[in-house]
């Protein structure tokens, strides 16, 4: 059987983007400052410096500009101007991003969110929140707090992160599995297309008619839309909260017993897990109290009223004993409980204390394969003589095991790259994903190849169409060429299998 | 199975090839929902059966010709279920029309919608290829998030093949309340009670009460039940008319011969529409059986912040609440890419879509 193309929409910017003339860039600047007020935009080589790279600081690129609008009419001006110079215009939020989302594109303009930073609108009645993109996402819940809510996705860059952001990368944290994801919680977004098109998505109510276009502009990495405004769902803070600390001597064990909480009929409000080296690196920083002679620890929160509270923990208490945990520690107050997490939310600082550079992973697998994962970085870590510390989102599978390297001895960061290429590679082999919720942004693009098949990619490639013609909103961000595919020369795997196997292949 | 899916693709390339369009159809349950139905029956039931649960893993993967009734009664054996409740409308409708409408039930306002728990879906392509988005596990954010764009379609994008939902333990315990109370009272304490930590997993109103579902550990609902009062209901009554509501059994539902769909903010002021209400979704979804203009009815609609879809009743093709024009191109652009003959469901969720 013959299968005919599906159309094309591949960008015409390329995915290694080269450095624009002197004259262009004077060009698009000029008429940029013509345009806009002048503290909006920036365009000098020392103010520029600060805009090259976001979390990911391995890829690195200068951009032409850097606008900063204040309002949504000098929004809608930058976006009308780079659409008819043709310039790409990359939108960046905190800038906290760990998959180079927001980097720079070469011939573009980057659209910093940031001084849309106005929390609009606590509707403690309909339990929602309306902001601008640049507003932190913990400030929402300190805003909430008042009238007994909070906004649940807390990644753990909170205290930086924007709203913004996390709406572009679909941003999780720690407490997805029972509370959802970024997508779960953003009720509605209102924002411009390329065209300078006002739109809005979704809003207060819960259905709206049409395509569900919301839930592709969620984690669009900034490829579909400039978001403007975003309705948030708020929850009542639950009256209590514990965490349950298990060891355990065995990290194939402690997967099990993962395992065994959810067949236990039983949804954490958190569930996380650290191996031994991720737990000698956190402890001597922040104290957390870990047990630093398990192999192992899980953290499993509890959260609703007192009574609820006392069930549940007690129920996972007896689920880890039968699962064979050597020690188990409950939090007795809410300095303890924050000290349990301290030590995860703080493992990617942790790792950078203790190594010169660190390389943070960010696969899904069906959480039955952590154990078989853990071994098969333990041998990636010989082949590539490169340590690797592991936490895990171990309720949903998330993992982000932390490659150890020094950027400035010759050839580790190609290694770390390797490594890290082939964690994802297994992840799909499992069954699992290359990315769970830092985004493909331009530092997984070569795995995209191994996840989807072409006929996939083009998929992707007509929605962004669909959003922007032109093409112009961060390009060579996310979805992967034809062409940059056939360089990278590794197959699409699934499953372990290669796609379509009843296909013929040329 | 695989001699059924080759089937299914041969059909639709040849439609494609031919330009001919295909009227996607399982059980048939939803087949007055929508605007228009047109084309050549493209049956999906022979391509079913579960292929992959792990109740551990809390998700179900199931082709799309498969049954509610023999997914749900295979999750419930395992103590799981699909919490955003999907409407049966009194048949078994497959899983892939209940994907493919995105409909759901009385727990929507706490649990989520359909959109909410679908994880990944295959596509079959109008080139006839089979499109794999999003997987079977919870967190994914590789590439744009397609599985969902599908769920809710109405198939004008092609046939879902296969999907994976993620699934849930069953609540612990459960207890209904009634409250005899007029609506405007009804959707103010809704929207009170929706403010607290209490473990409401559904509310409604109709005809003078208030209902109220509360769901989870056994400690948790004694203390819910005695801060909110109320006449607590058997099991046997309370799911009797939870399972009235979802699949629209109810007379209510039964008796109206025009039927408004109403999505509005929780909050929204009651609506003076002329006609009775059933009110869903802590004041979310509001139901009228009225015969006012329906230029009115989603001029009041939108006014609230909202939109009124026309449920039963109406003229074909102007049955769901209009779209801005920016969000229809982009709605005109999708359709040309993914379906550019037009050949999946041509006018079943827009005139010219």
């Amino acid at each position: 059987m013959r299968v005919p193309e599906f159309a094309v929409d591949e960008p015409r910017w390329s995915q290694s983007a080269e450095a624009p003339s002197r004259e262009r860039r004077l060009a698009v600047a000029e008429e940029l400052h013509a345009l806009l007020p002048a503290d909006v935009v920036l365009s000098r080589d020392e103010e520029l410096h600060p805009y090259e790279c976001d979390g990911l600081t391995v890829f690195r690129q200068q951009p032409m500009a850097v606008v900063l609008p204040r309002t949504e009419q000098q929004l809608r001006t930058l976006l009308l101007t780079c659409r008819r110079l043709g310039v790409p215009v990359v939108a960046r939020g905190a800038g906290t991003g760990l998959s180079g989302g927001a980097m720079p594109h070469a011939s573009g303009v980057v659209l910093s969110l940031a001084r849309f930073d106005r929390i609009l609108e606590i509707n403690a009645a309909a339990c929602t929140a309306r902001v601008q993109p640049g507003v932190r996402n913990l400030a929402v819940s300190e805003a909430a707090a008042a009238h007994g809510l909070y906004y649940a996705p807390d990644p753990s860059s909170q205290i930086a992160c924007s709203i913004g952001g996390n709406v572009a990368e679909n941003s999780g944290g720690v407490h997805c599995l029972k509370y959802g994801l970024t997508l779960h919680n953003v009720l509605g977004v209102r924002g411009y297309t390329m065209d300078g098109d006002a739109i809005q998505l979704g809003g207060a109510a819960l259905d709206t008619p049409g395509l569900d276009l919301l839930a592709v502009s969620v984690g669009s990495e900034g490829m579909l839309l400039i978001v403007t405004e975003v309705i948030l769902k708020l929850i009542p803070k639950p009256a209590l909260a514990q965490v349950v600390m298990a060891s355990f001597d065995d990290v194939g064990k402690a997967g099990e017993a993962v395992a065994a909480i959810i067949a236990a009929g039983i949804i954490p409000a958190g569930l996380e897990m650290m191996d031994r080296k991720a737990t000698a690196a956190v402890e001597p920083f922040v104290r957390a109290g870990y047990d630093l002679s398990a192999e192992a620890i899980l953290l499993a929160e509890s959260d609703g009223t007192p009574d609820e509270v006392a069930e549940e923990v007690g129920a996972i208490e007896r689920v880890l004993q039968a699962a064979g945990a050597t020690a188990i520690a409950v939090s007795r107050s809410e300095a303890e409980r924050l000290r349990f997490w301290s030590g995860r939310k703080n493992a990617f600082p942790a790792a950078g204390r203790i190594s010169p550079d660190y390389y943070c992973m960010d696969g899904t697998i069906p959480r039955n394969k952590l154990g078989s994962m853990l071994k098969a970085i333990e041998q990636m870590e010989q082949k590539y003589s490169l340590q690797c510390m592991n936490v895990f989102h171990a309720g949903d599978g998330n993992l982000h095991p932390l490659i150890l390297f020094d950027a400035n001895r010759p050839g580790e960061w190609e290694r770390a790259d390797r490594f890290g290429a082939d964690i994802l590679e297994l992840c799909v082999q499992f069954g699992g994903t290359i990315t769970g919720e830092h985004g493909v942004g331009v530092e997984k693009l070569n795995s995209m190849c191994v996840q989807f098949a072409p006929a996939e990619r083009a998929a992707f490639f007509a929605v962004r169409h669909a959003f922007d013609p032109a093409g112009l909103l961060n390009p060579a961000k996310g979805i992967p060429t034809l062409a940059r595919c056939a360089e990278y020369g590794r197959m699409h795997v699934r499953h372990g299998q290669l796609a379509h196997p009843e296909l013929p292949r040329f | 199975m695989q001699a059924a899916l080759q089937d299914l693709r041969r059909c639709v390339m040849d439609a494609h090839g031919a330009r001919r369009p295909l009227r996607l159809c399982g059980a048939g349950t939803k087949d007055f929902y929508g605007e228009r139905r047109a084309g050549a029956l493209l049956d999906l039931r022979g391509y079913r059966g579960v292929v992959d649960y792990e109740p551990s893993e809390l998700v179900i993967t199931a082709r799309c010709g498969t049954p509610l009734s023999e997914l749900e009664s295979l999750l419930g054996r395992h103590q799981q279920f699909l919490a955003f409740e999907p409407p049966a409308f009194g048949g078994d409708p497959t899983i892939g029309g209940v994907i493919a409408a995105g409909l759901s039930g009385p727990r929507r306002s706490q649990a989520g919608a359909a959109r909410d728990f679908v994880l990944g879906a295959v596509l079959l392509s109008a080139q006839g290829e089979l499109l794999h988005f999003g997987g079977k596990v919870i967190k994914n954010v590789a590439g744009f998030d397609v599985a969902r764009l599908l769920c809710g379609s109405l198939g004008i994008l092609g046939p879902i093949t296969e999907v994976s939902l993620k699934v849930l333990p069953l609540p612990r315990a459960q207890q209904t309340l009634r409250f005899e109370m007029p609506a405007d009272e009804a959707l103010t304490n809704f929207s009170r009670w929706a403010g607290q930590p209490l473990p409401i997993s559904a509310t409604a109103w109709c005809d003078g009460e208030a209902w109220v579902r509360l769901s989870g550990a056994p400690a948790a609902l004694a203390t819910a039940r005695e801060r909110l009062g109320g006449e607590g209901l058997t099991a046997g009554e309370a799911e009797h008319f939870w399972s009235s509501l979802r699949h629209q059994t109810h007379p209510f539902f039964r008796q109206a011969s025009v039927l408004w769909r109403l999505s509005l903010p929780s909050t929204a002021a009651p609506l003076a529409i002329a006609g009775t209400q059933l009110i869903e979704w802590g004041g979310a979804l509001r139901w009228w059986a009225s015969a006012q203009p329906a230029a009115e009815v989603r001029a009041l609609a939108s006014a609230a912040g909202g939109s009124a879809l026309h449920w039963r009743g109406g003229n074909a093709g102007q049955r769901f609440h209009p779209l801005s024009p920016a969000v229809l191109e982009i709605h005109r652009r999708l359709k040309a890419r993914f379906d550019p003959h037009g050949i999946f469901n041509p006018g079943r969720l827009m005139a010219d879509l």
